[in-house]
């Protein structure tokens, strides 16, 4: 019997080891830079990286993939070709690069010319260390436009969207104070012009600057000869692999697994880095347990502190164990009906009446996608704090009572403080549960691409009627929903492995919690 | 909260006649006869009073028509074999059986000359006027400071000046002060097990109790730790009341000054201590006293 169920242990810690490693390995192997092979093929010279190999059926020969960028002039990113075999010649040239731009996908080929304007740029060195030392400025010229348009201009729209929206208001009230809205409108309208004035000069500012970025160029070449122009500025990094030492291999992976935990996405999240999906989830989370753990803890406490316990109760308790099997996807459409139509349609009418039809809260959003896990994974919190209740010793309420405390007082300084532990439990779980959660947030306000954070800069900061982007949700939309699948595959491993990550990262904060609280509960200071 | 009910478990029968009717601790003795006693105690008046105090679990009769008094600084040590009723008893003088539900009490229960069950009777307030020691040490999860100020907090009293006091008072009263006074924001459960007794007691007076209800205080304490107890006990009795249910019939000669022998639920015998242990008036409690059943 030892053997067995040692045995049956091994199987099932190897499962969870090789599905962590596998995807580990696969994730994060994408970021090495790999060298880029050449070689001569009937259809012409082909450049690039292999990605797969194909053995040789009875019917077909052995094929290779090779990754060969390119997209806008080749059509396609991927490509099998029939394998030359050991004895082809396949070079490996120095002077071939990986080029990471905003826009198609990597770019392979060779660097032929640095130009401003039009005009060939010449000087000593190398073009390739021409443009290596021209790049540093070009993307300090991008990020700057970037945050121009970012910030500034966001930030003149959301003026201007108030002044409408007040103005629009006005309009609603117009009959009963006509006189006193005229005042008022031509007050908004000054207010208007002067922020459609600033506007205005910041996007010929922005102009200006675009203009300056497009300015310098790179020539670059393919394999098979096409020539592509691109601004220098919208090149994000150049990886000459063959040429790379491994230090310098180093240093591009790293910068390389930098810009995918934190930058934005691009490409339709084929590309960049994710971390408006991290910050999402995180924050999804954090807004989960906020909701979760007053709820459950109450339920709890009433269930098992003040119910009297009968059939009614033990009823209740059924049914609070079978909330905890409920497809997910139900608590989705739930929360679609109740939370987002019913609850937030509510609030638009009432609080938000000037911006309709555009809706506010009734429309999925952080706090509603929040609401729905938190009621998705109260009964793991009250079954988890029900029997941490059950497990402060009774002596302990009774010296309690016996000094004259009340009931709640007694639960508040002596019951609860013991059940600390028990309820943290819960709550890992409840996080375990709700981080990897996606049905339901698809349904109540988690998108692809979320233009804003629903924590910024702006007022009031925590913006919890945003829709926002996940993790769990991330995966599903770059492995299935991509146009260019085969790019985006890394990606989903990748992305996979850091939700992982994140959920462990919450779990061992919330066990290192626990056992402080346990410790001190304890008295293990002796 | 919902806590079980501790049905007495009925001892077999021993073959002994009933016992003739329960009275008041007899005072009646002419001083010469008590050698070992403080003539203080046959003059003290009563505190607490049962009077034809009868206790049900639902359908089942736990104790029978007690008459049961206990006099202003003195010791009333609760004996009898396990069962007979004396902690239920106990814990009716501070209502700490109302926590348990279907219970159902005759006959009153005096504290000074209000009765406790009287339904106008404030519980919090009186558990208040009555500290508890509970059989096992039981201090809170919290530092030593807390728990002593514990009963004071509860009260609302936030003053930092107050806490401090009482709870230097409280553990100087419960012959801890020495020992903690360097540690008082560490844990009260890193103290030993007497250590933590005393805590407990300390806990009870920081309230300044008028009686002190006593549970078996020493059945988990090894014996160096019981005559610390026990010493204790007798210097507490010069400021409060004590009940104390024991199970040890040496520790109820040493510390008390009345005894009260329960059996069954009903009270068989109750008087001065050194006469009851010496001359009991009853055949089943001489038995009982020295060691025949039980």
């Amino acid at each position: 019997m030892i053997w067995t169920s040692g045995a049956v242990l091994a199987l099932s810690l190897l499962m969870i080891g090789g599905l962590v490693g596998y995807i580990a390995v696969k994730g994060l192997a994408f970021f090495w830079p790999h060298p880029i092979v050449e070689w001569t093929t009937p259809e012409g010279k082909a450049l690039g990286m292999i990605t797969n190999r194909e053995a040789a059926t009875t019917s077909e020969p052995a094929r290779i993939q090779i990754h060969q960028g390119n997209r806008d002039l080749f059509g396609q990113d991927f490509r099998w070709i029939n394998d030359p075999g050991p004895s082809a010649a396949m070079a490996m040239p120095q002077d071939a690069v990986l080029v990471e731009r905003l826009e198609y996908g990597p770019f392979i080929g060779r660097v032929q010319s640095l130009r401003r304007n039009g005009q060939e740029i010449t000087s000593q060195g190398s073009v390739m260390d021409q443009v290596k030392a021209q790049l540093p400025q070009a993307h300090a010229l991008r990020l700057k436009i970037h945050d121009i348009e970012k910030n500034e201009v966001g930030a003149l729209n959301t003026k201007l969207e108030d002044l409408r929206l007040k103005r629009r208001a006005l309009d609603i009230k117009q009959e009963s104070h006509a006189d006193v809205a005229a005042s008022r409108f031509a007050e908004i309208d000054a207010k208007t012009a002067a922020l459609q004035h600033r506007y205005d000069a910041l996007q010929a500012h922005l102009e200006a600057l675009r203009q300056q970025a497009g300015s310098l160029t790179v020539v670059l070449a393919a394999a098979d000869g096409q020539t592509k122009e691109l601004p220098l500025a919208s090149i994000v990094r150049l990886v000459p692999s063959n040429s790379l030492g491994i230090f310098g291999k180093c240093r591009i992976y790293v910068s390389r697994l930098w810009e995918f935990i934190a930058d934005d996405p691009r490409e339709s999240n084929t590309e960049g880095g994710i971390f408006p999906a991290i910050f999402g989830t995180v924050m999804m989370v954090l807004l989960m347990s906020v909701m979760v753990v007053p709820l459950g803890v109450l339920a709890a406490l009433f269930l098992r502190e003040y119910a009297k316990q009968g059939w009614v109760i033990r009823v209740l308790r059924v049914a609070v164990n079978n909330l905890a099997g409920v497809p997910s996807i139900v608590f989705g459409v739930f929360g679609l009906g109740f939370f987002v139509y019913a609850v937030g349609g509510t609030l638009d009418q009432l609080f938000f009446s000037d911006r309709l039809p555009t809706p506010t809260y009734g429309t999925g959003g952080i706090v509603w996608a929040s609401l729905t896990l938190a009621l998705l994974t109260v009964p793991v919190v009250i079954v988890a704090t029900e029997e941490a209740l059950a497990a402060v010793p009774r002596s302990q309420r009774e010296a309690s009572l016996a000094l004259g405390a009340t009931k709640w007082q007694t639960i508040w300084n002596v019951v609860l403080p013991g059940a600390t532990p028990g309820i943290l439990t819960g709550l890992i779980l409840a996080m375990a549960r709700g981080a990897g959660e996606v049905a339901p947030l698809m349904l109540t306000g988690v998108v692809k691409l979320a233009p804003s954070m629903p924590l910024d800069g702006s007022f009031p900061f925590l913006h919890l009627d945003r829709k926002f982007m996940h993790l769990g949700f991330h995966i599903y939309d770059v492995g299935f929903q991509s146009p260019n699948s085969e790019a985006a595959k890394p990606m989903v491993f990748m992305t996979a492995l850091l939700l992982l990550l994140i959920v462990l990262v919450m779990n061992l904060f919330a066990l290192r919690l626990r056992s402080r609280l346990r410790a001190r509960m304890g008295g293990s200071t002796f | 909260m919902e806590i079980d009910a501790r049905p007495p478990v009925p001892e077999p029968l021993p073959p002994v006649s009933e016992p003739a009717q329960p009275i008041h601790d007899d005072g009646a003795h002419a001083a010469k006869d008590l050698p070992l006693t403080d003539k203080a105690v046959l003059q003290a008046p009563h505190v607490l009073k049962a009077e034809q105090l009868s206790l049900f679990y639902g359908e089942k009769q736990a104790l029978f028509d007690i008459n049961l008094a206990v006099r202003k600084n003195t010791v009333m040590a609760l004996i009898g074999p396990s069962g007979c009723g004396k902690s239920t008893l106990l814990r009716s003088f501070n209502r700490m059986n109302d926590l348990i539900g279907n219970v159902r009490i005759e006959g009153r229960v005096l504290l000074g000359d209000e009765d406790l069950y009287d339904p106008g009777v404030d519980v919090i307030a009186l558990r208040k006027r009555m500290g508890m020691v509970f059989q096992k040490s039981n201090p809170f999860p919290k530092s030593i400071y807390e728990n002593v100020a514990y009963g004071l907090r509860i009260q609302g009293v936030r003053d930092r000046a107050v806490l401090d006091e009482a709870v230097e008072r409280s553990l100087i009263g419960s012959g801890l002060w020495e020992e903690v006074k360097d540690r008082l924001h560490e844990s009260g459960l890193g103290l030993s097990g007497g250590q933590q007794q005393r805590l407990c007691i300390a806990r009870a007076l920081a309230v300044k109790p008028e009686v002190i209800l006593m549970d078996e205080p020493c059945s988990a304490l090894d014996p160096l730790a019981t005559s610390r107890i026990e010493e204790l006990i007798f210097e507490l009795k010069r400021d409060y009341t004590i009940v104390i249910v024991t199970h040890n019939m040496q520790q109820a000669a040493r510390v008390s000054d009345f005894t009260a022998f329960f059996w069954m639920g009903k009270l068989i015998e109750v008087g001065l201590t050194e006469k009851l242990f010496t001359n009991p008036r009853e055949r089943m409690t001489e038995d009982y006293i020295s060691g025949r059943f039980g």
